[in-house]
């Protein structure tokens, strides 16, 4: 469905953050994409939902597309009713705004008749019946995980048929976490397919099918979830897990590490 | 009490015109961070068009004002269309002084139909100065027109942002800019709308600042008192669009007092009331620095 081919992009026409990264999300199914900070996570999002702009940068080579139709080039807006929504790192609410009117901007794109509006919206209350409680409190006085919630309905209310999440748990209660993780598994068993960005790594492979390690811009493994819970690597720099007989293998990782970096 | 009255309803309407034209800076403020320098200079052209339609084309006053809104309003959308679109993302401070060339090309248009000091007859839509007496206090017609026309007008801009999809499109846009983008609002459609209604902000408050100029009409001058209403837009907070009315009638009410009791503190001198908004305007910020609605902004470093 999406289709990321050798993607470079760079900020200010100086710093390159993706260097060549290719990546495919499959019709209805749930994609990790896991790495450190400044590993070029938030800027793959950025390139697909044509948010690169405004923050000055842009894709020096490379194609995105999605259905098989190039999307590189087009507007956010025009993204959005492609049927592709993100939900930003941070939740980014519009705080003044009362969670109703937060829900309505994220239909303000929508191209349906009103008839699918209605049930895109009765769906998001559905998925998020906290929602429907507080509708009328303004977005800024929510707790993190509701804000959270709020954030993933508001992305939900275009109807889209891929969901781009942008670190859902961060900054969120190891039980909430947990609940962010079940509802994007609701998302998922609803036909939607999701592209999820974390740092938390165990929770966003207990979700997927498949996931991508991004390190500095490159992809340095792709690879199902399942198997890359067993990798060595992922579980130790990114699951922190370590056993005690490991702990020689971890040293000789550590050294690789660096090669791969550059490799 | 019968001149305390007096001079509260002219205060009223002059604070009334006031927040109608920071009514404009305050949608393009909170659109897109942009001081509009030229609006003074749309109210001049709105002003110009309604007097022109009406004297020399012989329209009735409600479709002369009609015509002036048109025009503002097509200027607003051109300049952004043409002019600021292709600087989102560049320097606000670039944008404004765009803003100052619009404001210098529009007065020097005007100029060039009507003549640098050419007075003309304002639209009206009474016939002659007429008042209301009403218990020993005097109210001008014009005065009423003035307070019913803002009146409307805040309704008006009240029902189209939190009642629309377009209004509820450009306050999500004001919070987030990313997040409006992200959701698949046209931020391009959100500028030009807040371009559009400060267009027809600007005619609606300058055929009535003309108007209320009494029979010697008005002349080029008129874009300049835009400027009266800079400590009103400050006062009520730049990016706040119900500051912008209580800020233009606080400095409305400070004119009305000051001019009208002038005479009664001869010992401060003529003219006091020029200064006395500012006075009131150093009071509030020095309290609140962010004016009485403005957001406060924290920048963390």
């Amino acid at each position: 469905m999406l289709l990321v081919q050798d993607l470079e992009v760079s900020y200010g026409n100086a710093v390159t953050a993706i260097r060549g990264v290719s990546l495919e999300v499959p019709d209805g199914a749930v994609v990790a994409l896991l790495g450190a900070n400044g590993a070029g996570k938030s800027t793959m999002l950025r390139a697909i939902t044509g948010l690169l702009g405004i923050h000055n940068a842009r894709i020096t080579c490379g194609s995105i597309s999605f259905d098989g139709r190039r999307i590189d080039g087009l507007n956010a807006a025009q993204i959005v009713r492609r049927g592709i929504s993100q939900v930003l790192e941070g939740r980014r609410l519009f705080a003044d705004l009362t969670v109703e009117e937060n829900l309505r901007s994220g239909a303000l794109a929508a191209r349906g008749s009103s008839a699918e509006q209605r049930r895109a919206y009765d769906r998001v209350l559905e998925l998020f019946p906290l929602l429907r409680e507080r509708r009328d409190t303004h977005a800024g006085y929510l707790s993190g995980g509701e804000q959270q919630m709020l954030a993933m309905g508001r992305g939900l209310m275009a109807s889209p048929r891929l969901l781009l999440l942008d670190e859902p748990s961060l900054g969120l209660a190891p039980l909430m976490v947990q609940r962010i993780r079940d509802i994007i598994a609701e998302i998922h068993a609803g036909g939607t397919a999701v592209l999820l960005v974390e740092q938390s790594a165990q929770m966003a492979l207990s979700v997927a099918d498949t996931g991508y390690v991004l390190e500095t811009g490159r992809v340095v493994l792709a690879q199902s979830a399942a198997e890359l819970l067993r990798n060595e690597l992922v579980r130790h720099f990114y699951l922190g897990l370590t056993e005690g007989e490991q702990a020689s293998k971890v040293a000789t990782l550590r050294q690789h590490r660096p090669q791969r970096r550059w490799a | 009490m019968a001149d305390f009255i007096t001079y509260s309803f002219i205060g009223l309407a002059i604070g009334c015109i006031y927040a109608l034209i920071a009514l404009g800076f305050a949608i393009i403020y909170k659109a897109s961070e942009v001081i509009n320098f030229a609006q003074g200079e749309l109210l001049l052209v709105g002003a110009y068009v309604a007097s022109y339609a009406m004297y020399t084309w012989r329209l009735a006053f409600p479709l002369a004002l009609l015509v002036a809104i048109a025009v503002t309003v097509a200027i607003g959308l051109l300049f952004e269309r043409f002019a600021l679109r292709r600087m989102i993302g560049r320097p606000v401070f670039s944008i404004v002084m765009i803003t100052i060339g619009l404001d210098v090309l529009l007065r020097t248009g005007v100029t060039v139909r009507l003549g640098a000091t050419q007075f003309l007859n304002a639209a009206t839509p009474f016939g002659s100065v007429s008042q209301v007496r009403l218990g020993g206090v005097v109210f001008n017609d014009i005065d009423i027109t003035i307070i019913a026309a803002t009146l409307v007008c805040c309704a008006a801009l009240f029902l189209f942002f939190n009642r629309t999809r377009y209004g509820l499109a450009m306050r999500a846009t004001a919070l987030d800019q990313e997040a409006a983008l992200a959701v698949g609002i046209d931020v391009r459609t959100v500028y030009a709308m807040a371009w559009g209604l400060a267009g027809a902000v600007a005619a609606i408050g300058g055929v009535l600042l003309a108007a209320r100029q009494g029979s010697g009409g008005f002349d080029v001058g008129l874009g300049q008192s835009a400027l009266l209403a800079f400590p009103a837009i400050i006062l009520g907070g730049l990016d706040s669009i119900p500051g912008a009315v209580v800020g233009g009638v606080l400095i409305g009410l400070t004119y009305g007092y000051a001019s009208g009791y002038e005479l009664r503190v001869s010992w401060l001198g003529a003219g006091f009331e020029t200064v006395a908004p500012y006075l009131v305007m150093l009071v509030v910020l020095l309290v609140r620095p962010y004016g009485l609605f403005g957001s406060r902004k924290v920048e963390r470093v």
